[in-house]
């Protein structure tokens, strides 16, 4: 129990701290509004093109607007060397992985959340499928680069290039990810049947859970001084 | 209480900490003068859990420290040169975090007593970033004490403290001896670090240099055998 409340109580910390500054979330949300004018710009909203480009154009966004929060997520524990005071608070390096990664994919969704209204909005884009479909793909997509992303943020933080350093070793390791969400998705606007989307979803879901367990038995040896 | 066994740290190729040996007992105050570079933050930080030695054993209330780290860490508080605060959130709202983190009860009523014990109580709903580096370091060591810890490890604590700091830190120090906590404190202060000191130690190029109890020295005496152990260099 004590291990839950923990990582609340680190969440609640980020939280807290974002809410007040809003350092993170506002430049990722400025961040995102950008890219999707510049997409909105560079495809006519009623080519056929923006049929197929459109699930792209949705990841794009997010991905590269969720590095911006990745990279800010350790950094504010640098400062006056707060993880130390975790490390000599008992702190179980798990738990700052899952305190992290939860506070990741808050900020995420946050952004999402605005982000995808303003992507349908501007490119006049008319979904065939299932929204709530749709809301799941994101969910799982943005679990999984949380999960990733939040334990090589940790890896990268003590290098002095770490905002260089966390999309060179990210996007390998996301690729998987990437096709199946924008796979998933691009099936799902269409309208798809079940059988054309359930294996997109399969491998979102299953790397969720191999990438949220795998860096979460790892990040001793990360956060190890 | 603390069983340091050759204590060894290397980073790269270079040996910070040779072989260091040391016995603490329950409830003594110990401080340690050394030149910068000696070594001594290095000691500090590896027995306080805080970084691994390349070699050595350490064992604190008979557990060993270095395999079942997590068993004894809460038995430990730090200060540091850096105060481990969070800049965004107010001295009440560190404080229970931290105090979350250790999974203290009665939580309100410790960070009450505690920012009341180092002056802050005033203060308590101000955010850290406002806060002068004098204050600071006096929630930092609200912040150490939190959890009743048996060993208080402390780096250089009077660095950068204003004179009512100074006070409000020889006192919690001074309650602390009274109370037969252990300490182990880093100074370079010959006066301050001798005041309540039960026994001092000179590190000098990763070597335990000297070793003596206190009790005799005068900030003089201190100063000229820290001079000879260390061939004359000044720190």
């Amino acid at each position: 129990m004590r291990y839950f409340a923990q990582v609340r109580a680190l969440l609640w910390k980020d939280l807290v701290s974002e809410l007040r500054t809003k350092e993170m979330v506002s430049s990722m949300l400025i961040f995102s509004f950008l890219v999707t004018v510049v997409f909105s710009f560079a495809f006519e909203p009623d080519s056929d093109t923006i049929k197929q480009v459109f699930p792209g154009i949705i990841w794009a966004a997010f991905i590269f607007t969720g590095i911006l929060g990745l990279n800010r997520s350790f950094i504010n524990e640098k400062g006056n060397d707060c993880i130390m005071g975790l490390m000599s608070a008992a702190v179980d390096k798990g738990v700052i992985f899952l305190g992290k990664m939860t506070g990741n994919f808050i900020f995420m969704t946050v952004m999402e959340a605005i982000t995808l209204p303003v992507l349908f909005v501007l490119f006049d884009y008319r979904m065939k499928g299932s929204p709530i479909l749709l809301i799941i793909v994101v969910v799982l997509g943005t679990l999984g680069f949380a999960a990733i992303g939040t334990f090589l943020s940790a890896l990268s933080v003590n290098t002095s290039n770490s905002e260089v350093l966390l999309p060179i070793i990210l996007f390998p390791l996301i690729t998987p990810l990437l096709i199946a969400a924008v796979k998933a998705t691009a099936v799902i606007l269409a309208g798809g049947e079940f059988a054309e989307w359930s294996n997109w979803l399969t491998i979102l879901l299953a790397y969720d859970i191999i990438f949220t367990v795998i860096p979460w038995f790892l990040v001793d040896y990360v956060l190890e001084v | 209480m603390l069983k340091a066994e050759n204590i060894t740290k290397k980073i790269g190729n270079t040996t910070i900490l040779h072989g260091i040996d040391l016995n603490i007992a329950g409830g003594e105050f110990i401080t340690v003068f050394g030149p910068n570079g000696a070594g001594k933050s290095t000691l500090l930080k590896i027995l306080s859990m805080l970084m691994k030695p390349s070699s050595g054993n350490l064992t604190i209330n008979g557990v060993n420290a270095l395999k079942d780290t997590a068993r004894v860490r809460g038995s430990v508080g730090v200060i540091s040169h850096r105060t481990f605060l969070y800049d965004n959130l107010t001295a009440e709202e560190n404080l229970e975090f931290y105090g979350r983190m250790y999974g203290i009860d009665n939580l309100r009523d410790r960070v009450t007593e505690v920012l009341s014990e180092v002056g802050l109580e005033l203060a308590f709903n101000d955010p850290v970033r406002i806060f002068s580096r004098g204050m600071q370091q006096r929630l930092a060591i609200a912040r150490a004490i939190l959890h009743r810890p048996e060993i208080l490890f402390l780096d250089e604590p009077y660095t950068g403290l204003d004179q009512q700091a100074v006070e409000i830190l020889n006192s919690v120090l001074a309650r602390l001896s009274i109370k037969d906590r252990t300490v182990f404190m880093i100074t370079h202060n010959f006066e301050q670090g001798l005041d309540l000191s039960d026994r001092i130690l000179i590190i000098n190029k990763g070597r335990l240099a000297f070793t003596e109890k206190a009790k005799g020295f005068t900030p003089d005496k201190l100063k000229k055998v820290y001079m000879e152990v260390l061939g004359g260099a000044v720190s």
